[in-house]
């Protein structure tokens, strides 16, 4: 059941790093992450992970196994041959701090350029009346555990650093729709989804929503429809000339 | 070497819900708040919450009130619960619901719109708030971007988003400094607090006059546990150093379903609402055990048979419920007796089954995380196949000793909420009622932090040499060449995991505590290898003081209660006592945490409009004579 298997991990900090081989013992039904653990226990102590729930829950052991973005928590060694090499590497569209962890604060940052959820000032605590199906379509956006993965796959940031200022990345562009589709938020988000937090960037490659954890479908879901508004708004020649003509303004949803 | 240095007035320490509730309280009470937390924001314990919380809505049952919540923690709590605190949390739950959803949550829906509620264990009514089994990734988040709110506000009034409310992500805090000043008495006064950041090894001090503490649990003191590596005591045993008071540190919650292979996820939580949604507890000779465990003082609510159970879950006005939603102590003993017993399931738990007892999609919506968990950890469908569970430790009800209403622990400026204060849940917490703990209480202690600045008449200073004290024993891992702290630390977890575990003797505990002592020996001379540079070698080295000490105590006490209750069964002792009943066990330690003295204190007796919502012949299992003799002097008038 047991078995020694080889590992590459990225060790460094401050700019500068490697990936060190060791040889760990595995055992049945592990995950990388409990190797990981294995490894600071017996063979490299101050070896730098992130961690919390190892339920798939928290989204805070984010790494890259064999280049993909994935949980460490989630991944079970039985998904490996027993004489493959597993190369365990940091996230990177974020600056490493440490071996496995990564300086996340652009996350912190876009979160807090988002407009918070804004209800209509007569509805009090205790009032609010939505129907569940109503409900569900922002439900499934606010299944994200943050694991920022899918902001670290994105091609749009993964290795162009000169755009991360004007995008906000799929996490927080799922952000906007979860409350534009919010039966109860006031606010209009069509124009700064696409101003101010880069929806126009996303191309729809859908990378985000493969390595999504939860199993959002971040681009069929939140970014499409996200984007279909802001083409209602802006770019639909029929709506467009309805607006010249009528001068009305653009449908809320 | 600089000690990096910020100035508050309350220091939150601890970014789960009851933490984050607390400093959006005193923030919006007009004072400089930081939180401090050892994980990112929006990562702690709280996210794994799966069930709910529960809150007196009447939503889907309006026969629910707080009357009947109240009645029901004191219940589950085996009659040992704070019952002031037990009372304002069924008060407040609903409204600190309400206000999540105006925060933006968005909350699981009845057909007529407003929050639905589901069942629980030792709950009357459907009472738990619910989003799918992520209830508490959605407090979280919800508190979490209220807090950003609060950040955009203030950026817009004052141009600074942190003028009023910061987070010090990834930063641990060591010590509580106090001033012994002659303006704050000879016990002295909160001051501020030291710690250092996890990044880059940096230390960092808060000049505050209140700290609120708000850690979470204990759990990491033991192998089979529910919880992270944050949970290694560190608000208890901040508090105790600082001079405050432990209560009910021997009752400790092993929830009773926890997974049980492959063993790198063993302990890891399953839900209750697999029993709260019709799952039911199967031996591996198939029998629904539960029915040969329902105990004397709950004989008259629950089902005998599996037929009237059964009905129950369409039809609770004609039938009683079904044992598998008896309180998480009863069910847990029961799983540990059948395993015992030699009728447990192959990897040593017991099957809990919903795949025949709902349609498979039905059970995808209503436990979609559990589903995904299953799937992916350990290859069961659950949809198609019982899952094998058994006991994990998941919840301590003791903690620091506060007052009800503002959450003040017996130093002055300091103050507590959720699960690293003590007396609410008793002996025993109901499921969902953490939940709301998290919101009542920790609004409340951070308004009672604000009052209490308010009320200040001059900001206490933190003394010079205990600046340097703290600062010597933060380093002090990193100056050593010991032993490896990781191995102390899986030591301490065995030994509590097997001697001061679900069911408890005089012998194994008296053995503990030995083993205990000489681990903290041990601890004293661990090392940390490398630099200070986000070194979880370090870190752990550090956080083995707070779990031992925290160990020490769940001993101690242990040892001392010589009766069975709710989170503390004696094999030595398995009755329940009155006598016992009246009687708290309070822990203290001596500044440098070497000693730990537990005493006695007399619970206060419940308030008299409170107890006379009981029936006499409940009230018989579990009070004294003399105590029902004051109750029917009482009804008399």
């Amino acid at each position: 059941m047991s078995y020694k298997a080889k590992f590459r991990v990225w060790r460094g900090e401050g700019g500068e790093g490697r990936l060190e081989d060791f040889t760990v013992e595995v055992n049945e039904g592990e995950v990388v992450l409990d190797i990981i653990h294995r490894l600071q226990a017996t063979q490299a102590p101050d070896l730098a992970v992130r961690w919390n729930c190892k339920a798939g829950k928290c989204g805070s052991c984010s790494m890259e196994i064999n280049g993909k973005p994935r949980l460490g928590c989630m991944t079970r060694m039985s998904t490996f041959t027993e004489d493959e090499t597993i190369t365990v590497t940091p996230m990177r569209t974020f600056p490493v701090i440490k071996d496995l962890v990564t300086d996340v604060s652009f996350n912190y940052t876009k979160a807090r350029e988002i407009p918070s959820f804004t209800p209509p000032a007569d509805v009090k605590p205790g009032e609010y009346r939505m129907q569940q199906i109503d409900v569900e379509r922002s439900q499934e956006f606010r299944k994200c555990i943050e694991c920022f993965m899918c902001n670290n796959v994105c091609h749009v940031i993964r290795d162009h650093e000169e755009n991360k200022p004007g995008f906000a990345g799929p996490r927080f562009l799922m952000r906007i729709a979860e409350l534009d589709m919010h039966p109860y938020d006031v606010v209009d988000r069509k124009d700064s989804a696409q101003e101010e937090h880069g929806l126009g960037y996303c191309n729809i490659t859908k990378c985000c929503t493969e390595v999504c954890p939860e199993h959002i479908k971040i681009t069929d879901n939140a970014l499409i429809p996200m984007k279909e508004r802001v083409v209602d708004r802006k770019y639909d020649p029929l709506v467009w000339l309805g607006n010249k003509i009528f001068k009305r303004s653009g449908p809320k949803s | 070497m600089e000690i990096e240095r910020h100035e508050y007035d309350v220091v939150v320490i601890g970014a789960g819900g009851a933490g984050l509730r607390a400093a959006i309280e005193a923030r919006q009470q007009g004072k400089r708040t930081a939180i401090v937390c050892k994980s990112l924001f929006g990562k702690a314990h709280t996210v794994m919450a799966e069930g709910g919380a529960a809150a007196a809505m009447g939503n889907v049952n309006s026969d629910d009130n707080w009357m009947v919540h109240f009645r029901d923690t004191m219940r589950g709590g085996k009659f040992l619960n704070n019952w002031r605190m037990a009372e304002l949390h069924a008060k407040e739950a609903p409204d600190r619901v309400w206000e999540l959803e105006a925060w933006g949550a968005l909350f699981d829906r009845t057909k007529d719109g407003k929050i639905s509620q589901r069942n629980f264990g030792g709950h009357e009514y459907p009472r738990l708030a619910h989003v799918g089994d992520r209830t508490g990734l959605e407090m979280i988040r919800t508190l979490q971007q209220r807090v950003v709110a609060l950040q955009q506000e203030d950026e817009r009034l004052h141009g600074d988003a942190e003028a009023y409310i910061k987070v010090f992500a990834e930063c641990t805090i060591t010590r509580l400094l106090k001033d012994h000043g002659p303006a704050h008495g000879p016990g002295g006064a909160i001051a501020g607090a030291f710690g250092y950041w996890r990044e880059h090894g940096r230390l960092i001090l808060f000049d505050a006059p209140a700290v609120v503490l708000a850690t979470g649990g204990i759990g990491k003191s033991y192998v089979v546990t529910s919880n992270s590596w944050e949970y290694t005591g560190d608000g208890h045993a901040l508090a105790l150093l600082a001079g405050a008071k432990l209560i009910n540190m021997e009752f400790i919650q092993f929830h009773p379903t926890g997974m049980v292979w492959p063993p790198s996820v063993r302990g890891i939580l399953v839900t209750e609402s697999v029993r709260g949604d019709g799952g039911v507890l199967r031996n591996s000779e198939g029998r629904r055990f539960m029915f040969d465990y329902i105990p004397e003082v709950f004989k008259d609510k629950y089902a005998t048979t599996e037929e009237e159970g059964d009905r129950w879950y369409t039809d609770q006005a004609n039938n009683r419920r079904p044992p598998e939603l008896l309180p998480r102590d009863e069910v847990a003993r029961a799983i540990n007796a059948e395993v015992k017993a030699g009728r447990g399931s192959p990897q040593g738990g017991v099957y809990l089954d919903v795949s025949t007892r709902l349609p498979a999609a039905e059970i995808v919506r209503r436990l979609p995380s559990m589903h995904h968990q299953f799937k992916e950890l350990a290859d069961v469908d659950i949809t198609a196949e019982p899952m094998q569970v058994g006991p994990t430790c998941h919840y301590i009800m003791g903690g620091v000793e506060v007052d009800a209403d503002t959450g003040a622990a017996a130093v002055p400026g300091l103050f507590a909420a959720g699960e690293v204060s003590g007396g609410m849940h008793g002996s025993n917490r109901l499921g969902g009622n953490s939940l709301s703990d998290l919101l009542v209480f920790g609004r409340r202690a951070g308004a009672g932090a604000a009052a209490y600045v308010d009320r200040l008449a001059a900001r206490p200073s933190v003394p010079e040499e205990s600046v340097a004290a703290a600062r010597a024993e933060a380093l002090a891992p990193l100056e050593r060449a010991g032993e490896n702290p990781y191995e102390v630390h899986q030591e301490l977890q065995r030994t509590m995991n097997e001697l001061v575990g679900i069911i408890r003797n005089a012998d194994e505990v008296t053995e503990a505590l030995e083993a205990v002592k000489k681990l903290r020996e041990r601890a004293q001379n661990v090392g940390a290898a490398g630099n200070r540079i986000y070194n979880p070698g370090w870190h752990l080295a550090l956080d083995l003081r707070n779990m031992l000490l925290v160990s020490e105590c769940v001993a101690r006490a242990a040892l001392l209660r010589e009766e069975s209750r709710g989170g503390h069964t004696r094999d030595d002792f398995p009755g329940m006592s009155a006598e016992w009943r009246r009687k708290l066990l309070v822990c203290a330690a001596s500044p440098d945490g070497s000693e730990v003295t537990v005493e006695e204190k007399v619970q206060p007796a419940m308030r008299g409009d409170l107890i006379t919502l009981f029936d006499r012949a409940e009230l018989e299992k579990y009070i004294t004579p003399e105590e029902l003799a004051d109750f029917d002097a009482l009804v008399r008038e």
